[in-house]
């Protein structure tokens, strides 16, 4: 990999779904090997960034590079976990299933999935601790095991950078542990990771990096730079007392 | 003629053979894309195609003079895509929700369809009869060319799932996800709603217009109640479908030639009702029988902690104690205490009873079991 280039660089990224911009002119460069939260207010832009940098939505203006190409030529590189929320659930499938999923892009057009995919996919079940509900149907799986499932599922996806949409929104206290320590053993191994996140209590202890977000960007820096009350009262608008523990 | 002279007929006799292998293979082509619809949430969809196509149906007939078959429902195709793809333009340019936009074009198209077959009524041409068939479906006209392009849609159709069977699954389950694998997802949309399109304009003759979405959908809720999983899914509507199809097609030509096609949507509506009521895993029967057992099994642990609480005051824990201090206790019944002693967990005497040891055991393991229970199932 190219050292120098920064593992997602974001121009001048506006984003609108009618007339009202969701998005205004983000700049926001995310450098190789860093844990990154987004946080903002509802409404800020957060999943819609996400989405944008992934192409699942059309920009206005501006440009995603990863590692220096345009996203488009970079696919492989970048691995994706959505909002919970955004799926049918009773959907006939089992969560093997779903984890096999993160070995299609690899596979490409109507190339099968083989043993070597299940094998993967096997593996990131029992990292996120649901290798013995295997074949259980989703939706007899609890939200938070739903949640590992997709986390395995982008595991599969053998990904240099992921993309997370709210991994800890609706999981328990042992969910949310188990799935902080596989972000840092991610990075740990060299990822980059961008995690939309809500729980500013926690940002300092998970994250390294982190992007303030509404509309436009408030600021983006390593955490122990930049969270702190003024970008907090920028982005929320409130005057947002969080103990910071350094 | 009888259902009995009808099985026994339909290999021998030409005309029953021609409508049953028909009725059985659009069955089969409904029931298999119909799975699809059903899963996208886009029940509707094919009622509304469906009305779509009649105005392509009546133009066509305008405009060649034609009654054949395939012209005709050429213009059903046509018709029906382009109100497809408004649809999809009213979803992605409006605020519209979609149950409005299928609503509004569902109407729209089929209002003026009917209005070009009373236009078509009044010409003064003797060749204008028999349009109406579309309406309702008419599966005695089916001849053998119109059987041999419904197998031939229905291979293709099969052919293109087994081909894009990872792609179609994917995108059922979660398209954004399947964009940013860099998938085009628009191609497999469009490739799915095309497929559905066709296996709905192919069913007008036999089924109608007003009557379709019903074969498209019927099969596909039946197998969904039995199955979790996508494969046996699809397969399994096919099956439904492929059947009804030909229960329809028997009741129908042996019970006084009654109507095909809403004999063939009641049969399906059968095998609907009866996936509801007896399948073993979502079925309404076998769920509120597990619902009551597992009651019945929670409060016979119930009452056994109870007993097991009250025993272990004592230093031997099969002291008899009274009945009646179980009284007020929620989850005590009579039964419970015969079925108590049918496990040998107490013993009964007269209005006392008392904990056996296996009891004792069984209360004091009860927790671990049931965690047990859990993590294995």
């Amino acid at each position: 990999m190219m050292e120098s280039q920064p593992a997602i660089q974001i121009d001048d990224l506006t984003v609108a779904y009618n007339y009202k911009p969701v998005l205004w002119d983000i700049d926001v460069t995310v450098p190789e090997g860093v844990l990154m939260a987004i946080v903002g207010p509802n409404g800020a832009g957060k999943s819609t960034l996400i989405k944008a940098i992934l192409g699942i939505i059309d920009p206005i203006a501006g440009s995603v590079r990863v590692f220096g190409k345009p996203y488009k030529e970079q696919r492989r590189l970048v691995g994706y976990v959505p909002q919970k929320g955004s799926v049918d659930w009773d959907f006939p499938t089992t969560a093997l299933d779903v984890v096999m999923m993160g070995t299609y892009g690899q596979l490409g057009w109507i190339k099968r999935p083989g043993s070597k995919q299940k094998k993967s996919a096997l593996e990131a079940l029992e990292k996120v601790g649901m290798l013995p509900f295997k074949n259980r149907q989703i939706s007899q799986l609890s939200g938070g095991q739903q949640q590992r499932v997709f986390l395995a599922r982008a595991l599969v996806q053998d990904a240099t950078v992921y993309l997370m949409d709210e991994p800890f929104q609706g999981v328990d206290a042992t969910t949310e542990i188990a799935i902080i320590n596989i972000l840092k053993e991610l990075r740990k191994r060299g990822k980059t990771v961008v995690v939309v996140h809500h729980d500013l209590q926690t940002v300092p202890e998970y994250f390294d990096w982190v992007t303030f977000l509404n509309v436009k960007k408030i600021a983006t820096g390593p955490v122990k730079d930049i969270f702190n009350d003024d970008n907090l009262t920028k982005t929320y608008g409130i005057n947002y007392k969080v103990a910071i523990n350094n | 003629m009888s259902l009995f002279d009808y099985f026994d007929q339909v290999f021998s006799d030409y005309t029953l053979r021609t409508i049953t292998l028909g009725t059985a293979v659009l069955g089969a082509a409904c029931g298999m894309l119909g799975s699809f619809a059903v899963l996208r949430k886009q029940s509707l969809l094919g009622d509304a195609i469906s009305h779509a196509a009649l105005p392509g149906i009546a133009l066509a007939f305008l405009i060649t003079g034609t009654k054949d078959t395939n012209l005709l429902l050429m213009g059903a195709l046509i018709s029906g895509l382009i109100g497809t793809f408004w649809i999809r333009g009213i979803i992605k340019k409006t605020h519209l929700k979609t149950d409005t936009a299928l609503g509004l074009i569902l109407s729209l198209f089929f209002g003026f369809g009917m209005l070009l077959l009373t236009f078509i009524q009044k010409q003064p041409n003797a060749n204008q009869a028999g349009l109406d068939k579309y309406l309702f479906g008419q599966a005695a006209t089916l001849v053998e060319s119109d059987v041999t392009l419904m197998i031939f849609v229905t291979l293709m159709c099969a052919l293109v799932l087994l081909l894009f069977w990872k792609e179609f699954k994917i995108l059922l389950f979660d398209a954004d996800f399947t964009k940013t694998l860099g998938f085009n997802t628009r191609f497999i949309d469009i490739l799915i709603t095309f497929f559905i399109v066709l296996a709905i304009v192919l069913g007008l003759q036999t089924v109608g217009v007003v009557l379709m979405s019903a074969l498209l959908l019927a099969p596909a809720a039946a197998a969904r109640q039995w199955t979790n999983r996508l494969s046996s899914m699809i397969l399994l509507a096919a099956l439904f479908g492929a059947f009804s199809g030909v229960f329809g097609t028997a009741i129908s030509a042996s019970q006084n030639n009654l109507s095909t096609g809403p004999v063939i949507v009641l049969v399906a509506a059968v095998f609907v009702l009866i996936s509801f009521v007896f399948s073993p895993g979502r079925g309404l029967l076998f769920r509120e029988l597990r619902f009551r057992q597992n009651r019945r099994d929670l409060q016979l642990k119930k009452t056994l902690q109870l007993m097991h609480s009250i025993a272990k005051t004592h230093d031997d824990i099969s002291h008899p104690h009274a009945i009646r201090i179980l009284n007020n206790f929620q989850g005590f019944t009579k039964r419970s205490l015969q079925k108590m002693e049918e496990k040998q967990w107490i013993t009964l005497q007269q209005h006392h009873w008392s904990l056996t040891e296996k009891g004792y055991f069984a209360a004091e393991n009860m927790f671990n079991e049931t965690t047990h229970d859990e993590s294995t199932n």
